[in-house]
């Protein structure tokens, strides 16, 4: 902390809870652009470029419009849940951001011994603003929306959890600056099969890229979200934003290293950035690529297919942490063709049933 | 042995590559106001021409218009002919069926090409005589009037020099 002149716990607590907060409002924006802007080459045309040049105050463009908005809230909604649920599903997202280090120890709270564990149990947390959300507006087709991203975000919780496992148990600690200071190698060549675990999982998990069924834009109205409008509803978008910051700032922390990168020691930030914006990308391409599942077919997913391969994932990983201590950087040779092989052999045994409902004659 | 590929994921790799793929062609959005496309030669458009030479005044094509939009009045002339006092259309109720265009015996009224002539006011709608009159800024279409057409441009689908035309 030697950069840091604010010694006093109080004066780095306001500092960087301010900072945290400007930073992800800041990125949601940008996210939002760069998502927008990134869409249109993927499907050959522009995207947003008339809000100044390249469209670049397009979201500023939408939060004011959204902001001047009616806030509408059904007559026979349940008017404090009503109230309550963007905030509750906002602030999870919020809080994650808490001990993710923005530098070599830089950050709220960067150095915390449980840190990967407090954000798996906070980003949790939102699962129940969102069936808040469902339950308060008083309709019951939000209600069911509400319930099948609460059955979606548990589902996929498993597997996500199982995949950072295997990074904590290779990185032997719980504190996500340790577990950057561990990658001396990025661990998604160290763990192919655990990162793209992870990558399904994240994306299942914040609700977007093939896994958006409960919200899905062209077919349904918005799920949970039916009812709210104005600033409640943009409390909502910000917080699918701010979780798709979140995942892909974990996923940058967690796979690729984090702040770690060559230039000194001053750039690290930068670094991270980059890794987040590398995986946000990756993010939109599957996004744009992939078509929806199935309500069927995402719950057999997450359940036959993800979870005992992250089982299967965790114990190779064990296995190679304890023959080997540190996994070298050789076993890139093994890890993936045997992610590879895995990946097919699942294939072979997990059917979806294509689709098909069987009549009794 | 021979391995059975087809539902281990490798879809989801070719969707990845033709995604990527179309990175990199070009965009074929028409950025409206500043690129417009031509429209068909026999263009069905709003605001037709009338060719006051031609006309006679026979006032078939008001009595062509299923609307009855046409407001045609004329008045004996010198030369044992009729002059067209009055001609008005009421474009705001006009469904461009075309049947003015069709029925006129002396080719004397044509559809235009433009497409962009939204007014304000209801009243700004009723087309006169003066505004349709054929001159040299008036550009009739070949609807019906297949003489026209060698002298219009091709329609184009795509801006013309723009990455997303390509030249055959």
């Amino acid at each position: 902390m030697a950069l840091w002149p604010f010694e006093n716990f109080w004066a780095h607590f306001a500092v960087f809870t301010i900072l945290i907060i400007a930073f992800i409002l800041l990125m949601v924006m940008v996210f939002i652009w760069f998502e927008r802007r990134a869409f249109g080459p993927f499907q050959m045309r522009w995207g947003p470029n008339r809000a100044s040049p390249w469209g670049a105050l397009q979201p500023v463009a939408d939060a004011i419009k959204v902001l001047l908005k009616e806030d509408i809230v059904p007559a026979v909604a349940d008017k404090w849940v009503h109230f309550l649920a963007p905030i509750v599903g906002f602030l999870p997202v919020l809080l994650i951001f808490a001990v993710i280090p923005l530098h070599n120890g830089y950050g709220l709270i960067p150095d915390l011994n449980i840190g990967i564990l407090y954000v798996v149990a906070i980003s949790a947390l939102s699962v129940v603003g969102v069936f808040m959300a469902g339950w308060g507006s008083g309709n019951k087709f939000s209600l069911l929306g509400g319930m099948r991203v609460v059955a979606q975000m548990v589902s996929y919780e498993v597997p996500l959890v199982l995949s950072i496992l295997s990074v904590v148990l290779v990185a032997g600690s719980l504190s996500l600056n340790d577990i950057v200071g561990a990658q001396s190698i990025p661990f998604f060549v160290l763990m192919p099969l655990g990162f793209l675990i992870f990558l399904v999982a994240a994306m299942a998990e914040i609700n977007r890229g093939p896994f958006d069924l409960l919200e899905a834009d062209s077919e349904l109205v918005a799920g949970f979200h039916t009812e709210y409008s104005g600033m409640k509803f943009a409390m909502f978008y910000l917080a699918e934003y701010g979780h798709a910051l979140a995942m892909s700032a974990i996923a940058a922390t967690l796979f690729f290293g984090g702040w770690k990168g060559p230039g000194g020691e001053y750039v690290g930030i930068l670094w991270f950035l980059l890794k987040i914006f590398f995986v946000f990308s990756l993010l939109i391409w599957f996004r744009t690529t992939f078509p929806r599942l199935r309500v069927d077919q995402l719950m057999s997913f997450g359940w036959k297919f993800l979870f005992p391969l992250s089982l299967i994932n965790l114990f190779i990983v064990a296995g190679q942490v304890i023959l080997w201590g540190e996994i070298p950087w050789w076993a890139i040779f093994i890890n993936f063709p045997v992610a590879i092989a895995l990946i097919y052999l699942w294939s072979r045994l997990f059917k979806l049933g294509g689709g098909r409902v069987e009549v009794r004659a | 042995m021979k391995l059975e590929l087809s539902g281990s994921g490798l879809g989801l790799l070719k969707g990845l590559a033709i995604t990527f793929r179309h990175l990199f062609r070009p965009r074929i959005t028409t950025q409206y106001p500043e690129q417009k496309l031509t429209v068909s030669k026999r263009f069905r458009g709003y605001e037709l021409v009338w060719d006051r030479e031609r006309c006679t005044g026979c006032a078939t094509c008001a009595k062509a218009c299923p609307q009855g939009n046409i407001e045609i009045i004329t008045s004996m002339g010198t030369e044992n002919d009729y002059v067209v006092d009055k001609f008005e259309l009421d474009s705001g109720r006009c469904m461009f069926c075309g049947l003015c265009v069709e029925s006129c015996p002396y080719e004397a009224l044509f559809f235009s090409m433009e497409y962009e002539l939204a007014k304000y006011r209801r009243g700004d709608l009723v087309l006169s005589r003066d505004q349709m009159k054929r001159g040299p800024d008036s550009k009739p279409s070949a609807y019906a009037r297949p003489k026209l057409e060698p002298g219009l441009p091709r329609q184009t689908l795509l801006i013309e020099g723009s990455k997303g035309s390509k030249k055959k």
